[in-house]
């Protein structure tokens, strides 16, 4: 039984620490913003969910695995929010490979000029003549 | 169980040198915050893959923090950039920034 256990936490850390080393690769190889962003939250999510397998298997006493499972729901719960933020304010500023793109859900309808947003704190209606706002 | 440690080491540790090259030569700032958040998720797996091969429960909340820290980091920088944005006349999609800021951040591609 223990060594079965031992096999089973050894094998959860490895593939864990196998998705860090290709998330470091897809982060070097990969074109833009959105396609790294893509790669590197490979182990944001699974590969922490293995290692903290690995770790519940093989850790004594509840209070580490309580913990264990404390960081695993908080790394699913802000893992989305953080990659919704960056990858909004990466679309917005034009780091990401228009050429590559399939379909561009968000860029289909242009709105009109002197339209707020309003969901960023630079979306307030803008000030007339503003000496900043110019073509992007 | 050490083969299995310095196995986990070597992968985790080529994963973060990867990390390092894209965060020195990421072309613009939000390259370097998928990096740097990317970076803290191999440190929280080091330190719990640590942690379960020397059996030792005392290094658990310190994966706490840094998971938390990651989070809050990357979305304070997130929301830092989509501030510095100004707003374009244009279609509204793509706003640039000021000049000076644009430098620092190195531009768009």
């Amino acid at each position: 039984m223990g060594v079965v256990a031992d096999v089973v936490a050894a094998t959860c850390l490895l593939l864990g620490s196998l998705l860090c080393l290709t998330a470091g690769l897809g982060l070097v190889r990969f074109p833009d913003v959105l396609t790294r962003m893509h790669a590197g939250t490979k182990p944001q999510v699974l590969g922490i969910l293995l290692i903290m397998v690995g770790g519940a298997i093989r850790l004594q006493g509840w209070s580490a695995t309580w913990m264990l499972l404390l960081v695993a729901v908080f790394q699913t719960l802000t893992a989305p929010i953080s990659a919704h933020m960056v990858s909004r304010v990466a679309y917005r500023r034009r780091h990401v490979r228009r050429d590559r793109m399939v379909v561009d859900e968000l860029g289909v309808a242009p709105r009109s000029p002197g339209e707020a947003r309003g969901d960023e704190p630079a979306d307030a209606a803008p000030s007339r003549g503003s000496p900043r706002a110019r073509e992007g | 169980m050490t083969v299995v440690y310095w196995l986990a080491n070597v992968l985790l540790g080529g994963g973060a040198l990867l990390t390092l090259v894209r965060l020195a030569r990421g072309p613009s700032l939000l390259d370097r915050v998928v990096a740097t958040d990317t970076l803290l998720i191999i440190i929280a797996a080091g330190l719990a893959v640590h942690a379960t091969l020397a059996r030792d429960p005392t290094l658990v909340p310190v994966l706490v923090v840094v998971s938390l820290l990651a989070f809050v980091g990357s979305v304070s920088v997130a929301r830092y950039i989509g501030g510095m944005m100004v707003h374009s006349s244009g279609s509204g999609q793509d706003a640039g920034l000021p000049d000076a800021a644009e430098q620092r951040t190195g531009g768009t591609p």
